[in-house]
């Protein structure tokens, strides 16, 4: 038998063998482990070969940035024609919003990063007054956006492009989460009326397309009300996307809820502590953390979301993009006008997604059992 | 309410804490608690034994109100458990409970697992809990793990963090739940070494345990139950050493020569 290198009980941590680690043994083990492994590499890399040149040309190398039409750019370069969008950039961002006033817009924005600061990074300075902040921001932003108190009045019918996109999603977002919230501890309630109203509800927003719902604002609610009474379409617009969302919402929740084994409402009960205490302190932080997925699952599709607007008529981004494209001068460009649309919703969504990334690691206390 | 105390209960002097009477407690149809009378004195330390499913857990579930009873009273502390809900906060500040899985918090770091209950239910301030909290840590021995989260530490460690946060709430009765069922056998001893401190300071407890070796030495009285019922209850060495009943034989036999 081979004599053993160290005693028993002195045997010392080695490091891995050398081959095992590092560039060489990653490439090894992922792309060329296998003959099946191997074409698959190179099969990939012929496709991006193909493809990035190509899109690389369109884009940017054969691309025409400046110019006043569509024939112009066409003069100039092949590929895309980016001079639309910076001719239409106002309109994208704005809509119809009155020239004059759109500071108050970019103000709003900054106050609005201003405020997620704090709600968003727990070791903000100032955090306290900056929470303050941030539950004053919407009468703050109201205000800005819609005049008044001195304030030049600016209706809704004139707010359009991001900034449309912006305030639908983010009330949304901020109503839909407390309301869900709501919804799910009373789909789980004893109160019988509280859990049926509570099932309903959330039975009706999710059963119906939110189209329809959109088409109810816009619409038929005119019917149900009183005659005279008119309020904003674009307030009705909100509610029904806050309540279509906050029944998506309800659900994930709910399920957050029920992943939660039986003993911490138990230990919970047992202690002494009262329905809400116990809501608030053990359950909720919880739930809510397991149901983070989830959650930024239903605020991205939220968000995606409002460019169903434009079916009643109001200025989303590709509202304002499908207006532009019917101008003769730019006609025939949407490849250029829906990829820009596109960015921007990807670069929003992917922002929300890293940051639950980021809210999952730091909230995982790692070791549940 | 002496002249209610059962007959083992000789000393009329002493004060009564949890007085059960006629309670009858059903899953559905399922009679799972049946015609149960029970007082324990002050101080007393009183090991529930039987097998799986005699209903020894949902009794002492029962006398914080975790089960509901449907028949029958239960009175803990001059407080009758009803469905009034005030009286059931009342009995669950009076009374803490250790469970088999540990049961804490795992958001929340050790310390803030045992100052919990004392600062939204007792409304203490936040340092006064927390020096309660440490004193009791200490007590359980693990006062440097109090700002680790309960995932990090063993499961020895999480019980005696779970007995501690109930002490936290300076209860009159302990309600022990298969405190060490769910622990590696090497954990088992840290955590009863921890119990048998508290009964020798004079706490009131009741436990649900299989661990024989804690009866004999802690226990002032050994109920033993089986389908619901209490079959026989004596003093330890009484009850170990000539068991009335056949079931008791029967139970004593399968669970001390294996």
């Amino acid at each position: 038998m081979e004599q053993a290198a160290y005693k028993p009980g002195e045997h010392p941590d080695l490091p891995p063998p050398s081959d095992t680690v590092g560039p060489i043994a990653w490439v090894r083990a992922n792309l060329l482990s296998s003959p099946t492994n191997i074409v698959l590499t190179v099969l990939s890399i012929w496709f991006l070969y193909e493809i990035i040149p190509a899109t690389l040309d369109w884009a940017f190398l054969d691309a025409a940035f400046t110019g006043e039409s569509r024939d112009e750019c066409r003069a100039k370069a092949g590929g895309a024609c980016w001079a639309f969008i910076g001719e239409r950039f106002n309109l994208f961002t704005y809509g119809f919003y009155p020239a004059d006033e759109r500071w108050r817009i970019d103000l709003a924005f900054v106050l609005l990063c201003v405020a997620l600061l704090p709600v968003l990074w727990d070791r903000c300075p100032l955090r306290k007054y900056g929470l303050y902040f941030a539950c004053a921001f919407p009468f703050v932003a109201g205000w800005l956006l819609l005049g008044g108190f001195g304030l030049t009045p600016v209706d809704t019918d004139e707010f359009g492009g991001f900034m449309l996109t912006l305030v639908i999603g983010i009330t949304g977002i901020t109503f839909s989460l407390p309301i869900g919230i709501i919804l799910a501890l009373g789909r789980q309630s004893d109160m019988l009326i509280v859990r049926v109203f509570s099932i309903w509800f959330i039975e009706f927003f999710r059963g119906v397309p939110l189209i329809t719902l959109l088409f109810v604002a816009s619409t038929m609610l005119n019917y149900f009300l009183p005659t005279g009474t008119t309020f904003d379409l674009l307030l009705r617009v909100l509610i029904m996307v806050t309540l279509f969302a906050s029944a998506y919402m309800a659900e994930v929740i709910r399920g957050g809820l029920q992943a939660l084994p039986r003993g911490q409402y138990e230990a919970a009960d047992s202690m002494g502590l009262k329905y809400w205490t116990s809501m608030r302190l053990i359950i909720l932080p919880q739930a809510l953390k397991i149901s983070i997925p989830g959650i930024v699952n239903t605020f991205i599709g939220l968000y995606k979301d409002t460019t169903l607007v434009i079916i009643i008529g109001l200025l989303d981004p590709l509202g304002v993009g499908r207006s532009s494209l019917a101008d003769t001068k730019w006609t025939g460009l949407s490849n250029e006008m829906y990829l820009f649309v596109a960015i921007f919703f990807f670069i929003s969504c992917f922002g929300m997604s890293r940051y639950s990334l980021y809210l999952e690691k730091k909230l995982a206390t790692g070791h549940e059992r | 309410m002496n002249e209610t105390a059962d007959k083992s209960n000789d000393n009329p002097e002493k004060e009564i804490v949890i007085v059960i009477r006629k309670m009858h407690k059903w899953y559905g149809q399922f009679h799972v608690l049946k015609d149960i009378n029970l007082n324990v004195e002050r101080g007393e330390k009183i090991v529930i034994c039987g097998p799986s499913g005699s209903g020894k857990s949902t009794l002492i579930r029962c006398i914080n109100r975790l089960e509901e009873h449907q028949d029958g009273e239960i009175i803990v502390d001059g407080t009758e458990l009803t469905n009034d809900l005030k009286n059931v906060e009342l009995v669950r500040r009076e009374v803490g409970m250790v469970f088999q899985h540990f049961n804490l918090f795992p958001h929340l770091t050790v310390l803030d697992n045992c100052t919990l209950a004392p600062i939204w239910v007792r409304k203490e301030p936040r340092e006064e809990a927390e020096a309660t909290a440490m004193e009791y840590l200490e007590r359980v021995k693990i006062p440097d793990q109090a700002n680790k989260f309960p995932g990090q530490l063993s499961g020895g460690q999480q019980q005696r963090v779970a007995i501690a946060r109930s002490l936290c709430m300076k209860p009159r009765v302990m309600l022990f739940d298969e405190p060490t069922s769910a622990l590696d056998p090497e954990m088992i001893k840290e955590v009863l070494d921890v119990m048998i401190e508290l009964a020798n300071v004079g706490m009131t407890m009741l436990c649900v345990t299989h661990e024989m070796g804690f009866a004999k030495t802690v226990a002032d009285r050994v109920i033993f139950m089986d389908e619901g019922e209490i079959i026989e209850q004596n003093k330890p060495h009484d009850f170990f050493d000539s068991p009335q009943h056949d079931r008791t034989k029967l139970f004593l036999s399968q669970i001390l020569n294996h």
